[in-house]
């Protein structure tokens, strides 16, 4: 062929690189763990240039201590927020103990007189400026989510915050109706609730818990995880600034102690709590014979089945999806593939070669795909968890991109070799850690899904419609997604069966757990 | 081989996911230093075209000099990959392209049906190569694709493909008139293994023209068939690509399924015409930091 144009090359380097040269160069230097015969380079012939979202136009207070009574109100016994990309401190937050606690639900108590009888079209209104106000802030609450937790913009920015206003726009919705959600019966408010939320989605964890019971007339007492609660305090300015009537909303930062506190409180009536199944039965335990009511949302492995006739490379988009989204810091991650034997290695040379192009770096970076673990403790679990799985005997297969030199940061990873009595298969890690096990039938696809204390999410892909039914009836989980995964919407109940928890969040099943009927 | 032929088998497509994927690149934040980078690359994997029923020899001298100088203020923006033409206009870019190092490309197998004979279609090919084409983009026969005789498409990418010697062939699928992302998926893998050194989407005559989900779609066979033989295809998006936002988005795509070994334009090219312009809009606007009018952008 006769001589072509030069070839661009478009890193800062001189020599022009050509196309063939770069083929021969990428079978020299394979990415590790790769073994297919011609590998692709995903290397920086063109690279992304950092793209960091700005933190300029955030504020925050360098103290908090507690929003009760509508007020921001002094604490103590302060610790540190720590942004785990940089391991720097944020801000400091005090920490309640039992007669803030008492405080804030005297507060609440005292709210629900008012709250409790108002109009529900009147309650609405509250709600609907809330919704607003939280989509005129979402840059800057995108961004603190960002700081705080490690999790990347992209998913701040297009993900939770967005769902943050949705739920708030959708049981301001409900307030009015509550009559029509239950034909026949008559419906009325529990009275105050205390809510205990995790640090995965620390925002809108807060917008499930506080949306349907103020919706339904409740007044709360809430407490944001020690390790992300800004945004919390973010929230309890937009709740004052909208004029909510003061204690309707009550927000106390603090640790383990701090929940003790609410779930010991004689003078709540229902406990809402988001985290680890451990911390779930404690609570259980700790309720028990005292009249409140209770929904736990807890812990997951959830199954997500791949079988033969699937799109399969929508499907490992879907894989990738599941276990990396927030980097699974999530409940419902599918965290247990189960691929049929026929498509495994297909699937696994895909998903090698997937995870090469995966972004790991910095939180606010626009074009980051994996943020920061939350915190040191957690990536301590997780790195615990990993080596568990190799010394278990499976095979670890890891992205070999470069990691940040601070902070906390894990590599996307995947076990291959996994089997139902390895720890990876039965505890929930929460962090970029995807287990591969393999099935040969759709009954021996179900008992292995099914295989399992948890019971929060499952995906199933398959090309076979009936097939999607017939799994979703017979999986024992609380979620089921069909050829997608991680997919949320106010509209939506979430929950869990067995060990991942009871009652539901989300659509008109999440007005119940807050509601008397009669 | 008529009707012995078994198409290949080719995973299926959720359009869904795809769609989703497809999305996921336009998100990527290419600004600055990669964004200079990026425009040029693209810049020079444009495959500037004219495909009129009103094209004369004046218009091709004029499109092809574009193609050797994009921009007079800025010499450092590269030179186009090609120039694509209808066949009685070879002979004329051959002259005004000689040297340049610029690939004369020319839509034989009478684009844009490709409603004919194949005997006729193949005299076409040769005689066009014969000219001084580099490059012939041939359309398949919608009708036998979608009819299902997949074997006939095969044989005839696979006759074109003998006819055009030397020169490569672009293989342009027609996706806005095979509709599913199935069909897609089917037509890409049947024209690779007849013989295609690129796919290609579509003629710019049928809309939709390119996408960036069906774009998708053909780089993931492509990157399937390289993995599985060693063998690297082309990709070529062609219509509807109007702004170098957009090319960009393409780019980070081609960079993020394909990898590095595809940057460059012996293995994509954009299939366009406005867009030349667009990127030197864009390139002028990171030189200087202000957007400066078209009438300083000459046309091509």
């Amino acid at each position: 062929m006769a001589p072509g144009p030069r070839p661009l090359r478009c890193t800062s380097k001189d020599t022009p690189v050509t196309a063939k040269k770069t083929t021969k160069s990428k079978k020299t230097t394979k990415p590790p763990g790769s073994d297919t015969p011609h590998a692709l380079l995903y290397g920086d012939l063109w690279d992304y240039a950092p793209a960091p979202e700005s933190t300029g136009h955030t504020r925050f207070e360098k103290k908090y201590g507690h929003f009760i009574g509508g007020e921001f109100v002094a604490g103590k016994d302060h610790f540190k927020s720590i942004n785990p990309a940089t391991e720097e401190p944020i801000a400091e937050f005090a920490s309640a103990d039992a007669a803030m606690v008492d405080k804030a639900v005297k507060a609440a108590r005292k709210a629900h007189k008012v709250w409790g009888k108002m109009r529900g079209s009147e309650r609405a209104k509250y709600l609907f400026r809330i919704a607003r106000m939280i989509q005129e802030r979402s840059r800057e609450l995108a961004v603190l989510e960002s700081m705080d937790g490690g999790k990347p913009i992209r998913e701040s920015r297009d993900v939770d915050i967005p769902l943050v206003a949705a739920h708030f726009f959708h049981y301001a919705g409900w307030a009015d109706k509550l009559e029509y959600a239950f034909p026949g019966a008559r419906v009325s408010s529990v009275g105050v609730a205390g809510q205990i939320i995790p640090w995965n989605f620390p925002l809108l964890m807060a917008a499930w818990k506080i949306a349907p019971a103020l919706a339904t007339g409740n007044t709360v007492v809430l407490k944001p995880a020690e390790t992300t609660p800004l945004t919390a305090m973010k929230l309890a300015e937009i709740i004052a600034e909208a004029g909510l009537p003061p204690g309707v909303v009550n927000i106390v930062n603090g640790a383990g102690k701090t929940g003790a506190a609410i779930v010991d409180h004689p003078d709540i009536d229902k406990i809402a709590f988001t985290g680890s199944t451990d911390v779930g039965k404690i609570i259980q335990r700790a309720i028990a014979g005292t009249g409140k009511r209770l929904t736990l949302e807890l812990g997951g492995k959830g199954a997500n089945i791949i079988f033969a006739d699937a799109a399969i490379d929508q499907a490992v988009e879907g894989i990738i999806n599941g276990i990396f989204f927030n980097q699974g810091h999530v409940c419902c991650a599918g965290s247990r593939l189960l691929v049929q034997e026929s498509v495994h290695d297909e699937v696994v040379a895909k998903l090698k070669l997937r995870i090469e192009s995966l972004i790991v770096g910095d939180p606010l970076d626009k074009n980051t795909d994996i943020g920061a673990i939350n915190s040191k403790e957690q990536l301590g679990r997780i790195k615990a968890l990993v080596d568990a799985g190799a010394s278990e005997g499976a095979t670890m297969h890891q992205s070999s991109c470069a990691l940040p030199d601070r902070g906390y940061f894990f590599r996307p990873t995947f076990f291959t070799g996994v089997s139902q009595s390895h720890r990876i298969a039965q505890e929930e890690i929460f962090g970029p850690v995807l287990s591969v096990l393999t099935f040969r039938t759709p009954d021996e696809a179900v008992a292995k899904a099914n295989n399992t204390p948890y019971g929060l999410s499952a995906g199933v892909w398959t090309d076979k419609g009936s097939r999607l039914f017939e799994m979703a009836g017979a999986l024992r989980a609380g979620v089921i997604w069909g050829n997608t995964f991680n997919k949320f919407d106010p509209t939506s109940p979430f929950g869990g069966y067995k060990e991942s928890g009871f009652g539901r969040e989300g659509g008109r099943q999440g007005l119940l757990p807050y509601l008397e009927v009669r | 081989m008529g009707n012995d032929y078994v198409p290949p088998r080719v995973p299926t497509i959720d359009e869904v996911g795809a769609t989703e994927r497809a999305k996921r690149f336009s998100s990527r934040s290419l600004k600055k230093s990669s964004k200079v980078a990026g425009l040029k690359l693209i810049a020079s994997m444009v495959d500037l075209t004219t495909l009129e029923g009103a094209d004369t020899p004046g218009k091709v001298e004029t499109l092809c000099q574009k193609a050797r100088q994009p921009d007079l203020q800025a010499p450092d923006v590269p030179s186009v990959g090609a120039v694509c033409v209808y066949p009685p206009m070879v002979p004329i870019a051959k002259r005004c392209l000689e040297g340049s190092g610029i690939k004369i490309a020319a839509v034989a197998t009478y684009f844009p049906s490709g409603q004919a004979d194949l005997d006729h279609r193949l005299v076409e090919v040769r005689e066009t190569v014969k000219a001084g084409a580099d490059e012939i983009d041939m359309v398949i026969n919608r009708g036998d694709f979608l009819s299902g005789r997949y074997g006939r498409v095969f044989d005839e990418v696979e006759a074109v493909k003998e006819a055009c010697g030397s020169a490569r062939l672009k293989v342009i699928l027609e996706t806005g008139e095979l509709k599913t992302y199935d069909n897609v998926r089917l037509a890409s893998q049947i024209a690779i293994d007849a013989g295609a050194d690129f796919i290609k989407t579509s003629t710019g005559k049928v809309q939709p023209a390119a996408t960036m989900p069906v774009t998708l779609v053909m780089l993931e066979t492509i990157r399937d068939h390289y993995l599985k033989t060693g063998k690297m295809v082309g990709m070529k998006p062609a219509g509807g690509i109007r702004t170098a936002k957009l090319a960009l988005r393409y780019l980070a795509m081609v960079k993020e399924v394909l990898g590095d070994a595809w940057l460059s334009n012996e293995w994509f090219r954009f299939g366009a015409s406005s867009l030349l312009n667009d990127l030197l809009m864009q390139l002028a606007k990171e030189r200087s930091g202000n957007y400066q009018s078209s009438r300083y952008f000459t046309l091509g």
